[in-house]
């Protein structure tokens, strides 16, 4: 059914923390192994030790350079680098969903998961082309399309210990800047570090609603003042005096010689 | 977006196939028997022939019958719909034809549903928020003047066909002019994508991956947009001013016919471009457009 619930029970997401991310893609590598050998086709590689790789990835790490405004004295303050992973939001507008011609893609009412049902995909790819942040990938080997299913097959999997039982991404991250949890219930972990830390949402003006928040990174120091010890920095040799002041001024007067 | 053959051939082919079977069910021309054979095989086969040519960039074509049962949400689905009840209907009414009947009315519920094909063609476009020049009443409008536009050149409709592809033109080049700004306009840019607008200046730094994948190529093109401006004038001059110009020739059946190769070759070149030139905000992810 392309058609959205109205609301769903549960809300699961992921909260990713852009301040703790260290960008090392271990998330990227244990969703890849994951699930390739789980839900649905497996996430296929072409020519994967040749001169042109590419395959299916569930979740992919971009990293970014931001260039904060000027210091109050007109200074440039220090670049910064921020990594990025990006995987499917879940949104709650999903537009994946309402675009799919066969009802292979639908959103659950009981948790609010996109999936797609695999063997209903005709792999027409409209719904990559309705999605804005890039989640969706038309397996080449398979022909069908492949997404994140928030680790479906982990959540709520009683064959794993407990401590397993959230998506492998969340599980594998080793700065924990990945948090699994339910939006819906103000109380869990996840509400309550978006809460806290202002987890926003990626493009909210293409109004798709996402479930997973981004928290943005944390304000960096800048760069100390040295008001206390700047008189003791002036340079020295600005009035020299004697021997070295003459060659300093006769220096100076010779042609194309420095003032 | 990437210029899909598959995808371009449906949309010029249908587009011209609904188009002429739209002016033979309007009974612009009652062509009855052989005659009635003829028209009608040639308006199936680029109806026909541009709707299977849209299942080869399918990864499972076998299931295609599944694409008819979402079209409560799915312009896709209402496609295939419209498509299948249009092909029906027009099939009775050319039937009839065969054996010398003219029903006018199928004939008319017909055309309207060859509006309706190509409207809803047009509408799995037109809906994507996420490419902005395609989101806008210009890509229906585009659709449906050239399908029926197409239609009349094909029926040998001179008038009309000259007042159509004259609207045809000037609606283009708006549809072009306009479209150029609309992702810029659209309020979707780096920042926004990130949410790390608020700290400074963004800049990809780095891909998530050395190599390509699937996004990349299905949505970052920008060969057609290196040459846009020549390939502007290019189907302007194909798909437009040259059949116009045939037609305002006294008639004679080899200028019809170059006309009409002229104005196919022009809508080709003109498709291509619509996808070739349409950026995908998903994209920006990649510090590309």
């Amino acid at each position: 059914m392309t058609q959205l619930p109205s609301s769903t029970q549960k809300k699961l997401g992921l909260v990713i923390d852009l301040d703790t991310c260290v960008g090392c893609h271990a998330c990227v590598i244990s969703c890849k192994g994951w699930n390739t050998e789980n839900y649905g086709a497996p996430l296929s590689d072409q020519d994967p030790y040749g001169a042109n790789p590419t395959g299916t990835f569930l979740n992919r790490v971009h990293s970014y350079e931001v260039q904060p405004p000027n210091l109050k004295d007109g200074s440039k303050a220090a670049a910064q680098l921020i990594h990025f992973p990006k995987s499917c939001l879940h949104c709650e507008d999903a537009p994946c969903v309402t675009v799919c011609p066969t009802g292979a893609s639908y959103k659950r009412q009981e948790d609010g998961i996109v999936l797609v049902n695999e063997s209903d995909c005709i792999g027409c790819g409209l719904c990559a082309w309705a999605c804005p942040y890039g989640a969706r990938e038309l397996d080449a080997d398979e022909g069908v399309m492949k997404k994140c299913t928030l680790c479906v097959d982990r959540i709520y999997n009683e064959n794993l210990p407990e401590e397993d039982r959230q998506p492998a991404c969340v599980r594998t991250c080793p700065a924990e800047a990945r948090h699994f949890g339910d939006f819906a219930d103000p109380e869990s972990n996840v509400s309550i570090l978006t809460a806290e830390r202002g987890g926003m949402d990626l493009m909210p003006e293409q109004g798709t609603k996402p479930v997973n928040k981004y928290l943005p990174p944390r304000p960096k120091d800048e760069a100390p003042e040295f008001d206390v010890l700047a008189p003791y920095l002036e340079p020295i040799a600005q009035d020299a005096k004697g021997f070295v002041g003459w060659l300093d001024k006769t220096l100076s007067a010779m042609p194309r010689g420095a003032k | 977006m990437h210029p899909a053959p598959s995808v371009i051939i449906f949309t010029t082919f249908s587009g011209l196939g609904f188009g002429l079977l739209f002016w033979l069910g309007l009974g612009a021309i009652k062509p009855m028997g052989w005659g009635a054979f003829l028209w009608f095989f040639i308006a199936y086969a680029m109806a026909v022939g541009g709707l299977i040519a849209s299942t080869f960039h399918l990864g499972h074509p076998e299931r295609a019958i599944k694409a008819f049962s979402q079209w409560q949400t799915s312009w896709l689905s209402r496609e295939g719909i419209a498509a299948v009840f249009t092909l029906v209907v027009m099939g009775i009414y050319a039937l009839g034809a065969l054996f010398g009947v003219h029903m006018g009315f199928t004939g008319f519920i017909g055309a309207i549903g060859c509006l309706a094909t190509v409207f809803t063609t047009s509408m799995i476009y037109a809906q994507l928020k996420t490419v902005p020049r395609w989101r806008h009443w210009s890509t229906p409008a585009m659709f449906l003047l050239l399908s029926i536009g197409g239609g009349a050149l094909f029926a040998g409709q001179v008038t009309v066909a000259i007042v159509l592809l004259l609207i045809a033109a000037v609606m283009q080049y708006f549809a072009w002019m306009s479209g150029d700004g609309r992702l810029s306009h659209s309020g979707t840019n780096l920042k926004t994508a990130t949410g790390l607008g608020t700290i400074g200046e963004v800049r990809a730094f780095e891909p998530p991956h050395t190599g390509t994948n699937y996004l990349l190529k299905e949505f970052v093109h920008v060969v057609g947009r290196k040459h846009s401006a020549k390939l502007r004038q290019i189907t302007l001059g194909l798909a437009f001013l040259a059949p116009i110009l045939l037609l305002l020739l006294p008639f004679n059946h080899f200028f019809a016919l170059l006309a009409v190769l002229c104005h196919v070759a022009g809508v080709l070149t003109l498709r291509w471009l619509f996808f070739a030139e349409a950026e995908h905000v998903v994209g920006l992810y990649y510090g590309k457009r």
